[in-house]
């Protein structure tokens, strides 16, 4: 069948199993807009407000689904309003496809009007990337990025298609969706090697993060934890990895993890990392952490081991299929001693609750999580609600929860909250800042018009409240442009935009109007009114060992 | 700290180079030397760079190389499995009180004269980098006027070769 190029774009992402894609048309790539027209009935593309927030979608879409996200836009600023939906997917191992279009080949290089080099801007920030030359190339390079896309460690690929290409025909040939490569084990003497050390733990401590998910290896994680009586932790790109009243789950680590976790983890003498890659939001000082812990590493990408922690045994495989073989190895064993101490630090634990009265950010997440759905997607911002969150969501099923966890992408959550209602079908939450939300929250418009139900819970503090935490504990209390001082009317704002919403200050309040939210059919906004000086707890200060950690604060406000 | 000499085929494509220096400039691996060029089969291009650092930071080096798609091969040559050489041309003033001098020392690094003219002098030089270094700075009592080197090749001992073990 001879077709132009933009028609062989749009039925090659169709034959992928690509059924909803996020972006926005302009120049370049109206030949693709033209035939997404023609095609509406078998793919649906969702318009945003600004590419960034599509990137974020299609992100939010693929964490959700674990499919490969899809964005599309224009040249030059479209392409370039990309680059941080594309770094956000990178550095937490997001399978997306991005395509942009470009000025016709016989004008590259000629800086021709909106003409920008986006392979270039992009190569430290995707997996790979392609400009495609040729017509003939197109339908195999895009069958090729999704393949790269969802392969070992996931990521995004991006395309560049010049206009010309788009327009030029050529024969097109339906090809079944690319599988991923083939998953592989580690070696067997590695897996061996491996069980000789786990059986002689007396004090293991199993800590996983986003490879575990994107491995789906959940069960395998959980016959291994029961059968050498091992207590587990996460990173946050773990959290919703394991549900989170499983009896064995100690919750987050690092800097802000839960007590128990961290304290579990530093006092192991092995711990079994599944798929994370020991950032220094985790390890904190890392001369000082766990050094009495020799460290199993297992992960797909083999630039992850010893990449900033030493392990003793390194297996590079997949997660799941290497711990399958891992379990026949492992000997069965009770560690009372080791989980009773587990259990000590647990009640600790409780002792450094916030069970303050009034609206605190820790009530306020409790009184969501009443509201939460088995599938309902958490998606958050970044900053001190999204460590608020990670400490106290209850996730009960894989793949709910969406927050930037490697770039730190404030304005992440609006556009990933659409994308995960998307992904879901069903009603999705964004728990931001006012900061935060104050980046992104012009995809409002795209929530009212596709009519996407979106709880937003803005925790509204008036400033930038981690920054402020940081000046406050070592900045000697110089507030230096972290107050915001806006006159903004979230519920005005909410209105006028054709949504709804309502400002709250009590629990009771925050009840009421969680409960209409999660009644309403399109977006619903809650502005919570939150303490400026509230605190995320406990805190590990950076470059710090888990002797330093601050539970209680002391600092005089 | 050492130095390692890695050789990796990658894909006969366009800005694959950019690709491998992209990725050594935004982790800062110290390259101290690097040549790219054409192979026996057009479908490949052969990268040969020598790393100073040390066994963790080659290790480093090598899994973050296998990540890029268009990187097909990699092998560390050592001194031991392989063989290596560079070309320099080196450019000398021609100074009748040291002409004598430099010429004697060329011909004991068995140096070609491959220009002579009434100022200048330049030389070629194939050997190792040592020698090269060496030459250099025998030369620096002199007046050097340009240094041109190519950098290492290297390709391994015996019928071994880098397309045998190909990652894609």
């Amino acid at each position: 069948m001879l077709l132009s190029g933009s028609d062989i774009l749009v039925k090659t992402l169709i034959e992928q199993g690509c059924d909803t894609v996020f972006g926005y048309p302009g120049g370049q790539i109206l030949n693709v807009y033209d035939s997404l027209f023609t095609h509406q009935n078998e793919i649906n593309h969702i318009l945003t407000a600004h590419e960034q927030g599509a990137a974020h979608a299609a992100d939010g879409y693929a964490r959700t689904t674990g499919k490969v996200g899809v964005v599309i836009s224009t040249s030059g600023p479209g392409a370039t309003n990309l680059v941080k939906g594309i770094a956000t997917a990178y550095l937490d191992s997001i399978p997306m496809v991005a395509i942009c279009g470009n000025v016709p080949t016989t004008q590259i290089g000629s800086d021709s009007f909106q003409e920008i080099d986006i392979t270039g801007v992009t190569l430290p920030i995707t997996k790979h990337n392609y400009f495609v030359g040729r017509v003939e190339d197109l339908a195999d390079t895009l069958r090729e990025a999704f393949r790269l896309a969802k392969s070992g460690r996931p990521g995004p690929v991006l395309i560049d298609v010049p206009k010309d290409v788009q327009i030029e025909k050529c024969e097109y040939v339906k090809m079944p969706a690319v599988e991923k490569d083939e998953p592989f084990a580690a070696k067997d003497v590695r897996i061996e090697e491996a069980a000789k050390i786990i059986n002689s733990a007396k004090r293991p401590f199993i800590y996983f993060g986003g490879g575990l998910i994107a491995s789906n290896a959940e069960d395998e994680m959980l016959a291994l934890a029961e059968k050498i009586d091992s207590p587990i932790g996460c990173s946050l790109m773990g959290l919703s990895g394991v549900a989170t009243d499983h009896p064995r789950f100690l919750g987050m680590q690092g800097m802000h993890g839960h007590y128990a976790s961290s304290m579990s983890m530093h006092n192991a003498d092995v711990i079994i990392s599944l798929g994370v890659r020991f950032n220094d939001r985790v390890t904190g000082n890392r001369q000082k952490f766990a050094t009495g812990a020799k460290i199993v590493h297992i992960d797909v990408d083999g630039s992850e081991l010893n990449k900033t922690v030493n392990s003793v045994c390194s297996l590079r495989g997949d997660v799941k299929l290497t711990l399958k073989k891992l379990l026949l190895l492992t000997k069965e064993e009770r560690k009372d001693e080791w989980m009773s101490k587990v259990n000590a630090f647990r009640a600790e634990e409780e002792i450094y609750l916030d069970n303050r009265e009034g609206l605190t950010p820790r009530r306020a997440i409790l009184t969501l999580n009443k509201y939460l759905g088995e599938n309902t997607a958490v998606c958050t911002d970044v900053g001190q609600h999204q460590m608020w969150s990670a400490q106290s969501l209850r996730f009960r099923k894989a793949r709910r929860f969406a927050s930037s966890g490697g770039l730190g992408t404030m304005g992440y959550g609006f556009g990933a909250a659409i994308g995960a209602a998307y992904g879901t079908k069903e009603r999705s939450v964004l728990i931001t800042g006012d900061g935060s939300f104050g980046m992104n929250l012009s995809e409002l418009a795209t929530a009212v018009r596709y009519n996407v139900p979106v709880v937003v819970l803005i925790m509204n503090n008036g400033v930038l409240g981690m920054v402020r935490q940081w000046q406050t504990l070592f900045y000697d209390k110089h507030y230096s442009n972290s107050v915001l001082e806006r006159k903004t009317d979230f519920t005005a704002f909410a209105k006028a935009f054709g949504g709804n919403g309502e400002a709250v200050t009590t629990p009771e309040e925050l009840d009421e109007a969680l409960s209409r939210a999660f009644k309403t059919e399109g977006p619903y906004i809650i502005d919570c009114k939150i303490d400026k000086d509230e605190f995320v707890l406990p805190m590990l200060p950076p470059g710090g060992s888990m002797d330093d950690i601050i539970t209680k604060l002391e600092v005089e406000l | 700290m050492n130095r390692y000499t890695l050789a990796v085929l990658v894909r006969n494509q366009f800005g694959v180079l950019n690709r491998l220096t992209s990725m050594f400039r935004r982790r800062q691996f110290n390259i101290s030397s690097i040549t790219a060029s054409e192979t026996e089969s057009e479908k490949y291009s052969r990268i040969t760079f020598t790393f100073d650092g040390d066994e963790n930071g080659k290790q480093q080096l090598i899994n973050q190389l296998y990540k890029l798609p268009d990187v097909c091969s990699i092998k560390e040559l050592t001194s031991d499995n392989s063989l290596s050489c560079e070309l320099m041309l080196i450019k000398l003033k021609n100074d009748p009180n040291s002409r004598d001098e430099i010429h004697s020392a060329a011909e004991a690094f068995k140096a070609e004269t491959i220009d002579y003219s009434r100022d200048s002098v330049v030389l070629r030089l194939i050997g190792n980098s040592s020698k090269m270094d060496d030459f250099i700075s025998l030369m620096r009592d002199y007046t050097i006027l340009e240094i041109c080197r190519t950098g290492t090749a290297s390709i391994e001992k015996g019928g071994a070769t880098l397309r045998q073990n190909l990652n894609i």
